[in-house]
């Protein structure tokens, strides 16, 4: 067993006196139960809640070609109905039981997310498991979530951020799944049937592809006894399934799907970094001074604050394990998007040509600091992070290393990686609305053609 | 000894059912300037949360002037005499905090979170906003055109919030709940400094606020630093919200509205409903039961009928939404690709002719109420989740104590009450029909 002192880590983090033995949080400790399943886990009693996250590595990314949304269905699915419980069995037990439970797809990965009162925390734990090992796909579930799927895809067609959103991954990645709709399309959503679906259940869902992170009102011997119940009868291993790595896109785009709406909706990016990039931390940096979400960044401070042009305007890092991607968004009236683009060209191109002043830098590098572990105020957020220091081997010190690895970020570093990472005219921007006046933009359709 | 208390009471918490008899455990006290301040003190992590709530909201907008509450909520970042435009933001951001705001018909509220130590300094800055705004043109004019690309962004590129917007004037007759918070495009257009400054100066008083204060503090240390900051504010005389009360509602009407940019039709049907204050809180009680019971979640009653057994919805569900003057309670459900808007409306009503006739029993209220209580606890697990319950209740004509034993409340209604309160208010002639429909396409 490991141990590292997570309370002490965000007092460092706050810059506080750590009061010793404070009987709070306690820190993360490394939980491996008789039957070899691991777990992270942060014990805190302070309310009687549990909060468990787990995730098989491999997600949608991985559905064979015409049967996409298939990762996204199987787990949609697996609430509607398990082992001896159907659908509404199931679902009365978790609202009787005040147990929530919610499991997702996203390209890289598959998973849930439970949350319990303590003292329910055996029934919880059995609902995941009928869920994981034995869901029923009946007939009738089957056909009424693709039913409910492909509502929702009809519903997207027609919102313009979200056309924006798809067009923009579309175009970015032609040839790899990411550039794929994660949910599928009506076309495939009504092809799967029970057995694609049962097969995606016993080729994914393997401890070798397993994480899991536990924090709340929970002893490590008691969850211990919950790992093995839960996860212990699941495969060793997965098959075999390999996802490319892509080459980042490099060329820029204008392209525009004509709505008649009145305010235009804009997605913008370009290739970002990985997580695993050496460059991360000061990418972070550099993005939040450029266009952080705040009210602070050059981007919100232009468009928004001394022109009025957007509600809001922010760009974030988006590391996918086979690429990295800066991606942001903005609205404004259909007159002004020239100027909107105009100025986002003209503030990557003074960032990556001057960099940050040391004033920016400093205040990005504090907020980056102290706003991470204000982020963390639940457990399941708690919960959530565990899960992915594991996933992206960061360690138990991640929160102390964090904050040193941004201390540590200087402006010839900022400098260097906007050089590397900012070009004007390598963004690929996609409109939806009716902007007047664009220059030199592609019509698409809203489908992508 | 603190300790010792608060192991004592998780035990309590941990054997016993959630419904402990004050939820939040909360100290309050008011300064001379008539500031109510809240204390709930949370050691989890050392972090603080500061929430000032205004009693003060869109339902105050001056005839013509709608929005303005909330465009004012906007100003608020825009400088002091002390700290220029911006500054605000900056510093707050600057000590790793984290904050917004946000304005609805009853009230205006602004928060940070931030580390325990640096509670003092986000008090100064939201004490001194609350006297020494500064108002100037060249800060109302790029930022009348922000709340403009809000509204454009929620609400005109929306259709469902275009359409909720017209049925929220036609359900609320009188009172100025009809109104949306953001303003009507043509009266925001017109919204200056002049009328920001006469509602500040109208609105914005110690007196008329209350401050809550969530997590890693003490009540002595959060009175002697709200004394410093706060206290200094003069109090000064606030004027009663209009009592518009609304009248009876005699006609059922139906909206309509066809758009390019829906895929599939939305039904709904609202009602007017009590609000807090005129219903003395039990109404409004069984009313969040009754919400429960029928759309409550994919066992509830009209996801059960509609979706999974008669198959017509993709969704289905209810919905109770109080302010303090008045409410609404809603049927909502989306129809399957080839049913009609008609046979969902009759789906529905059936529903609730069964429960108007047939009743419900103890058995079904149960198991709600005890989900119910459990959503309180669930809601004990993060600072703002606290400071908003106590903050929005308060501001909406509730007590702390009413806060405090919410659950209790929810554990004694009865299904007699419950069906007292749906015949109240699901009345057949004077239901509001919203209908969103897709544009035909050739």
């Amino acid at each position: 067993m490991r141990r590292s002192i997570l309370r002490g880590a965000l007092a460092v983090l706050f810059a506080l006196a750590v009061s010793a033995g404070a009987a709070r949080a306690s820190g993360i400790v490394d939980i491996k139960s008789a039957g070899g399943v691991t777990a992270w886990l942060i014990e805190d009693h302070s309310l009687p809640l549990i909060a468990l996250q787990f995730s098989f590595d491999g997600g949608a990314a991985l559905d064979p070609p015409g049967q996409e949304g298939r990762a996204g269905l199987v787990m949609d699915l697996l609430d509607e109905g398990a082992g001896e419980l159907d659908s509404h069995a199931y679902k009365t037990r978790l609202e009787d039981l005040s147990i929530r439970l919610e499991f997702e797809a996203s390209y890289d990965a598959v998973g849930g997310a439970m949350r319990t009162l303590s003292a329910n925390a055996d029934a919880a734990f059995d609902l995941v498991h009928l869920a994981l090992t034995s869901p029923r796909f009946d007939p009738v579930a089957i056909e009424r979530v693709k039913t409910q799927v492909a509502s929702e895809l009809r519903q997207d067609a027609e919102a313009p951020r979200v056309i924006a959103n798809r067009i923009w991954w579309h175009t970015a990645f032609p040839d790899h799944p990411y550039g794929r709709r994660s949910a599928g399309s009506q076309r495939s959503i009504a092809k799967l049937g029970a057995a694609d679906l049962r097969r995606f259940v016993t080729e994914r869902f393997a401890r070798d592809k397993l994480t899991i992170g536990v924090v709340g009102d929970i002893t490590p011997e008691r969850l211990q006894a919950l790992l093995d119940r839960t996860f212990g009868s699941l495969p060793v291993q997965a098959a075999k399934a390999v996802v490319a790595d892509t080459a980042a896109f490099a060329e820029g785009a204008l392209l525009v799907v004509n709505m008649p709406i009145p305010q235009s909706v804009v997605a913008f990016g370009e290739r970002g970094i990985k997580r695993d990039d050496p460059d991360w931390y000061v990418a972070l940096v550099m993005n939040e001074i450029l266009a952080g979400n705040g009210l602070t960044s050059r981007l919100t401070a232009e468009i928004r604050e001394k022109r009025g042009l957007a509600y809001g305007v922010g760009a974030g890092l988006s590391p996918l394990r086979h690429a990295g991607i800066l991606y942001g968004s903005v609205a404004t009236r259909n007159d002004r998007v020239g100027d909107v683009l105009e100025i986002l060209r003209s503030e990557w191109r003074r960032f990556r040509d001057d960099g940050p002043t040391p004033a920016e830098l400093e205040a990005a590098r504090t907020y980056l600091i102290g706003s991470f572990p204000l982020g963390l105020d639940t457990t399941s957020r708690l919960a959530a992070l565990l899960v992915s220091l594991q996933v992206e081997g960061l360690g138990m010190d991640y929160v102390e290393r964090r904050a040193a690895a941004l201390a540590a970020v200087t402006i010839d570093d900022v400098r260097r990686v906007a050089k590397r990472l900012l070009d004007p005219d390598r963004l690929r921007i996609v409109i939806v609305g009716a902007p007047q006046g664009l220059v030199g933009a592609t019509e698409m359709a809203a489908d992508g053609e | 000894m603190r300790v010792l208390v608060s192991l004592l009471i998780g035990l309590v918490l941990i054997s016993a059912a959630p419904a402990s008899a004050k939820q939040f455990d909360a100290d309050s006290f008011m300064l001379a300037n008539g500031l109510r301040v809240v204390v709930v003190p949370f050691h989890r992590a050392p972090a603080v949360t500061q929430m000032l709530w205004y009693k003060v909201g869109a339902y105050d907008d001056p005839p013509g002037k709608s929005g303005i509450a909330h465009f004012l909520e906007h100003l608020m970042f825009r400088g002091t005499k002390e700290t220029p435009p911006g500054e605000f933001s900056r510093i707050v951001s600057q000590n790793g905090g984290r904050e917004n705001a946000s304005t609805s018909p009853d009230y205006t509220v602004f928060f940070q979170t931030v580390a325990a130590d640096r509670l003092e300094l986000v008090m100064k800055l939201e004490a001194e906003r609350m006297h020494d705004l500064l108002i100037t043109e060249d800060q109302v004019t790029p930022e009348r055109e922000v709340i403009i690309e809000e509204r454009r962004t929620r609400v005109d590129n929306v259709p469902a919030a275009l359409l909720g917007e017209q049925r929220d004037a036609v359900l609320f007759l009188n009172s100025h709940y009809r109104l949306p918070a953001i303003g009507w495009l043509n009266e925001m257009r017109g919204l200056g400094a002049d009328d920001a400054r006469r509602f500040y100066a109208t609105w914005y008083a110690p007196n008329n606020a209350v401050l809550v204060i969530v997590g890693d503090v003490d009540l002595e240390r959060v009175r002697s630093l709200a004394e410093t900051y706060y206290g200094p504010i003069p109090s000064r005389p606030v004027p009663a919200h209009e009592a518009l009360a609304e009248p009876a509602k005699v006609a059922a009407t139906r909206l309509e509205m066809t758009s390019g940019h829906v895929a599939s039709p939305q039904w709904s049907r609202s009602y007017l409903a009590p609000g807090y204050t005129q219903a003395g809180g039990t109404l409004a009680d069984a009313l969040t039961v009754l919400a429960e019971i029928l759309g409550g979640g994919e066992s509830a009653r009209l996801y059960r009928s509609l979706v999974i057994e008669k198959k017509l919805a993709v969704s289905a569900g209810a919905g109770y939404g109080p302010y303090r003057g008045a409410g609404s309670f809603s049927l909502y459900a989306e129809p399957k690709d080839g049913v009609s808007v008609a046979d969902i409306d009759a789906a529905t009503m059936a529903e609730i002719r069964r429960l108007l006739t047939e009743g419900i029993t103890a058995a079904e209220v149960d198991p709600i109420k005890k989900r119910l209580q459990a959503s309180a606890l669930y809601s004990r697990d993060s600072l703002s989740g606290v400071a908003r319950i106590i903050g929005a209740s308060l501001v909406t004509g509730r007590s702390l104590e009413d806060v405090e034993a919410w659950p209790e409340r929810i554990g004694a209604v009865t299904p007699e009450e419950i069906m007292a309160a749906a015949r109240q208010v699901l009345k057949d002639d004077a239901g509001v029909t919203a209908v969103l429909l897709p544009e035909k396409r050739s």
